[in-house]
């Protein structure tokens, strides 16, 4: 693992065990972050108690049919708004549309029977899933494969350059054009020397300058 | 060295390929009538129905009858604003010979039809009515209006969504029409 990635996962792990412990702060940020998966957490659960449109009268006496009536509607485009299902729409293509899925069940189709009667009508733009034949697997997977593909080549191409400069560098490095590496022990002396002036500067004026020597831990 | 230039040329082959695979793509939507919704329904034959007539003196809609002759069929409400303005359009097509113009009224009341075709002008030489818009479901119907381009099989050759306008006409509707009488 590289240094990020341990640095990253002992954070991780330092939030969970102060989580366990009851010893986590409770910042500002963090509220925010709970309120928002609070959100999403309460959308996942009850979304299908969520606001549509099927009046009264629409709906079916048998509660089996009517909830595949209602399954089905969630997967079928209303053809006016585009982006809703009929389930959802208030257009009246949507109502009429509503009601022939009811009717097409009551009638006995099964699910796959009433949605290609809708698409045999309307084609499968009516289908807010799009159907999976070969060229909607090409759409899907082509950007996947192209994005996939062109990483590789970015990670050899990366790989090939730091080699060659790696390489490179040693190769001066024998024949003495540049130093090697590090320091040599003149130069670790002096490094020492600069640093213990820096440091007696620092220390002279009280107060302020310590908590900026200090400061960071 | 080369194969390493010619690895860069890659993404610009695939890019064009890609270019061309869509530009394919429009052109044949566009052919389907520049619809956004493309018609399930070309090249399949119109399907059955029988629509009361919307006035005694015409014939209603009978699917049998849109043989023999190329046919329009223009959906049409008295409540929708742009069937008020694409009517002329309709009218011109009346006076092209050997054309069958049907008009189908969907979803509308008997006496708000008739009196938008007293107000502007009634092109038909058959209407069907189609109060609770069910044959137009079976039609493909999503929208008012809409004008489908019948041939002598009773073949639909073609949809157009919205109003019609000159440009319409001449670019699409006539010419098939052309082609289809040959």
């Amino acid at each position: 693992m590289t240094k990020k990635k341990i640095i990253y996962k002992k954070q991780i792990v330092a939030y969970v065990a102060a989580f366990s412990r009851s010893n986590l702060k409770i910042t500002p940020c963090r509220v925010i972050h709970l309120g928002f998966a609070a959100m999403i957490l309460t959308l996942a659960l009850f979304h299908n108690l969520a606001a549509h449109a099927v009046e009264p009268d629409e709906i079916l006496d048998n509660p089996v049919l009517e909830q595949r009536a209602r399954d089905l509607s969630k997967e079928l485009r209303c053809l006016v708004c585009q982006n809703q299902s009929i389930d959802d729409s208030d257009a009246d293509l949507a109502r009429d549309l509503r009601i022939l899925v009811r009717e097409r069940l009551v009638e006995g189709d099964s699910d796959e029977e009433v949605l290609d009667y809708l698409v045999k009508r309307y084609g499968h733009y009516v289908l807010l899933n799009p159907p999976m034949n070969l060229q909607t697997l090409v759409l899907w997977g082509g950007p996947i494969l192209i994005f996939g593909a062109g990483t590789i080549l970015v990670y050899i191409w990366f790989a090939r350059r730091t080699r060659r400069i790696n390489a490179q560098e040693e190769a001066d490095i024998e024949e003495g054009i540049i130093a090697p590496k590090g320091l040599t022990i003149e130069e670790e002396a002096r490094l020492a020397q600069i640093l213990g002036q820096v440091t007696q500067e620092n220390e002279a004026p009280k107060g302020q300058s310590s908590k900026l020597a200090n400061g960071n831990d | 060295m080369l194969k390493n230039r010619l690895v860069f040329l890659f993404p610009l082959i695939l890019f064009i390929a890609l270019a061309i695979y869509f530009v394919l793509g429009l052109e044949r939507a566009k052919e389907v009538g520049n619809d956004f919704v493309p018609s399930a329904l070309i090249g399949q034959p119109f399907p059955n129905m029988n629509l009361a007539p919307l006035k005694q003196e015409k014939p209603g809609l009978m699917t049998s009858d849109l043989k023999g002759k190329i046919s329009i069929v223009n959906v049409f409400a008295s409540w929708c604003v742009p069937c008020r303005a694409e009517h002329p359009m309709i009218k011109k097509l009346s006076k092209v010979d050997d054309l069958n113009v049907v008009g189908l009224n969907y979803k509308d009341k008997e006496e708000d039809a008739l009196s938008f075709l007293a107000e502007l002008g009634d092109p038909y030489h058959m209407i069907g009515s189609d109060p609770k818009g069910k044959a137009a479901i079976d039609l493909g119907v999503y929208g008012v209006p809409e004008t489908y381009v019948v041939d002598q099989q009773g073949i639909i050759r073609f949809r157009h969504v919205g109003p019609l306008q000159l440009r319409h006409l001449d670019d699409d509707i006539l010419p098939l029409i052309k082609k289809l009488s040959q």
